[in-house]
């Protein structure tokens, strides 16, 4: 479905069900150069048991109009307009990599709009590499070519793909080759340059999960961890074997996981 | 840190989609013999149905020793999704009904096999999808065909017997600009020797009978999806891009914005036509396709041999092979097919005061160690004559049209010792001479 977000069109997939502004709502978030394709079976599965699953193409991604956001603040005040606009008053938000940081952000800067926060593939800071973002900017194939293989766990490069009759990696480095030029190093860049204080994280008092993976190159296990300790209460997952594309390479421990926050 | 690398084709080749089998250790692809999958609980079940969760319900649909075969597909090709079929055939079928139905239309190269000629000419138009087919060299009979109601442009990388060179770049180029996919056999070349994804094609599909198996002992296909149509942009398929009612409701390209073709023809197609591939079938086309860097080198190698015999012998009228100065793709070839031309080769003999007819059944006859039969691909070296057999359903026009006269004899070259096919040729090449008089 469509939702008119600060004057664009904005695409949000439900899940294969109607959106009900009486059930409550699950936002999630995609990563740096993704779209909302990263998240079809945890988006139709809560779809499916009660929720509003909204995920959405962030401006400039997938089927959204309007330009990347260049901060993570300013992508996180386009999620609260989106809820605006689908008079949603409260919504758990769950994020990938970038897409962590504009849910965390959502849920320091509009507390009152955040029931849950579930943050998958994340880091705070988020540091980019010199040479992942030169590429980025100046190769973007190769910048492709980075994400894609360090965004898997080693063993993907062989595959057996939960998905049946799917390369994960092909799949994701075309998901990655068909955004739009100039995309990715907007994204990456915003990540680099978002750097909340530990006490904006502290006054957190949402419910909080962190889904971390043993072998996530990306955002590695000890930095999600690092971020889960400095959250209140904040639980923690952690996917073994799984990299940082856990959406695609766990997708049933994902949605496991979502389950206990979301029942929370 | 230096820039991270994929694995190279011929690893892929052998372990692209398997790692150990996690229940036993099996190092082996193990064979799932199984119609159906016990569900673990009900919600998981319903979960599986609705697609919330992977996994496999039903060997129609999917099963975890196909899946090993379509994910090294993907894997070589470079694809998002592939989808084992029960035949290249099926897998043709598959690709088409998936996208088009009454009313629709395809442009097709001339030259293409025998059996997906007949699909199209004969067989589709009973279901109201029509073909035109072109010359696959004339770029502007191409673009000429296209209707409003066309949905696909149809070719083979090397066109099986006349060895036309499909020009993908060009024909796709054609195909996008009119808002269409390319959607290319890729039988003769296997992707050690061409990957047409990379070359703007848009779906692949492959007999896996031929060179991807070698050993010539099942019946198989696979339906490859490249990811990288825009079908929301075309706006001429809605079979991606409107709710499906027959599954949920669902916008196949919302669902997967890189693989809606695959998802729709697994859901729809597979359920519906049912043309699945069987789960042994799946282990043996396996066994072949992780030597399949091997054994094209070799199969390109002893062809070229053989394709320089044959121009040398005087029984012969015309050799047909791509890496041939001769041949009118040689140029293309060298362009797109770096690798090799592949291991098909035609070649006419010399009618002489008598016809070239009975020159090649003599040919034929006398032949020990190629056999006589009606496939490609093979270990073992193969001889046909298409004009009365692969190809005899299409009319003298036709014939011309896909470069086969009634002397045009076909070899698929194996992966013999190179002197001991020469050595076997040279013997039928002076019976069939001595017979025509030369």
């Amino acid at each position: 479905m469509k939702f008119l977000v600060q004057q664009q069109p904005a695409y949000v997939y439900t899940g294969g069900k109607d959106f009900d502004v009486n059930r409550p709502t699950v936002v999630f978030v995609h990563g740096a150069a993704n779209d909302h394709s990263v998240w079809t079976l945890q988006a139709r599965y809560f779809a499916h048991h009660g929720w509003n699953a909204l995920a959405l193409d962030l401006p400039g991604h997938g089927q959204s109009f309007g330009d990347a956001k260049t901060s993570i603040e300013s992508a996180a005040d386009w999620l609260i307009n989106l809820l605006d606009n689908g008079n949603v008053a409260r919504a758990a938000l769950v994020g990938h990599s970038m897409g962590s940081l504009i849910a965390l952000d959502a849920a320091s800067r509009y507390a009152s709009r955040v029931s849950r926060l579930g943050l998958i593939g994340t880091s705070v800071p988020m540091p980019v590499s010199d040479e992942l973002l030169d590429a980025a900017i100046n190769r973007p194939a190769d910048a492709f070519d980075m994400l894609n293989i360090w965004g898997h766990a080693p063993q993907l490069k062989w595959g057996r793909n939960p998905t049946p009759g799917t390369s994960s990696m092909m799949a994701y480095l075309r998901l990655l080759t068909q955004s739009r030029s100039g995309v990715l190093a907007t994204d990456l860049a915003a990540c680099q340059s978002y750097l909340p204080g530990d006490e904006s994280l502290q006054a957190l008092n949402v419910p909080t999960l962190v889904i971390a993976a043993t072998h996530d190159l990306l955002t590695p296990q000890k930095s999600a961890l690092s971020l889960a300790a400095r959250i209140p209460g904040c639980r923690i997952e952690v996917l073994k074997g799984a990299g940082h594309a856990m959406m695609q390479e766990e997708p049933g421990k994902v949605v496991d996981a979502l389950k206990e926050l979301l029942k929370a | 840190m230096s820039k991270p690398k994929y694995p190279r084709l011929d690893t892929l080749a052998v372990h692209a989609g398997q790692s150990p089998d996690p229940a036993t250790g099996a190092r082996a692809v193990p064979i799932y013999q199984t119609a159906s999958f016990v569900f673990p609980d009900t919600e998981t079940a319903a979960s599986l149905f609705n697609l919330e969760r992977t996994g496999h319900v039903y060997s129609r649909i999917s099963n975890p020793t196909l899946s090993v075969f379509e994910e090294r597909m993907s894997a070589l090709e470079g694809a998002p999704a592939a989808i084992a079929t029960a035949s290249g055939q099926a897998a043709l079928h598959l690709g088409i009904a998936t996208l088009m139905g009454a009313g629709a239309h395809v442009v097709a190269s001339n030259a293409l096999y025998g059996g997906s000629h007949n699909l199209l000419s004969y067989t589709l138009p009973r279901f109201g999808i029509e073909t035109t087919f072109v010359d696959g060299r004339d770029l502007a009979a191409w673009k000429k065909a296209i209707r409003p109601n066309t949905r696909l442009l149809f070719g083979e990388t090397v066109g099986n017997p006349g060895l036309d060179v499909l020009n993908i770049p060009a024909v796709a180029d054609i195909a996008h600009n009119a808002g269409l996919p390319l959607m290319v056999d890729a039988t003769l070349t296997t992707p050690f020797l061409s990957r047409p994804i990379a070359h703007g094609a848009d779906i692949i599909m492959h007999s896996a009978t031929k060179f991807l198996s070698g050993h010539g002992v099942v019946i198989g296909g696979v339906l490859i999806d490249g990811g990288s149509f825009d079908w929301d942009k075309s706006g001429k398929f809605p079979t991606l891009t409107e709710p499906y009612d027959g599954f949920h409701g669902m916008v196949m390209s919302e669902e997967s914005s890189v693989a809606a073709f695959a998802l729709r023809a697994r859901r729809e197609g597979l359920r519906d036509f049912g043309a699945s591939m069987a789960p042994m079938t799946a282990f043996q086309i396996l066994q072949g396709l992780e030597t399949l860097h091997v054994r094209m080198p070799r199969h390109v190698e002893n062809t070229r041999t053989i394709a320089h015999f044959l121009s040398a012998n005087k029984a012969v009228a015309r050799v047909t092979y791509p890496e041939l100065p001769s041949h009118p793709d040689h140029e293309l070839a060298k362009q797109l097919l770096p690798e090799g031309a592949g291991a098909v080769i035609s070649f006419d003999l010399k009618g002489g005061s008598g016809n070239a007819k009975a020159a090649g059944k003599i040919f034929i006859e006398k032949l020990a160690l190629f056999s006589h039969l009606a496939n490609i691909g093979d270990a073992k070296s193969l001889v046909i004559h298409p004009a009365s057999t692969t190809h005899f359903r299409m009319d003298a026009d036709a014939l011309k049209a896909a470069g086969i006269s009634e002397g045009t004899i076909r070899l698929s070259i194996g992966i013999e010792h190179a002197d001991d096919l020469i050595e076997d040729l040279s013997k039928a090449l002076y019976a069939a001479g001595k017979a025509a008089g030369i």
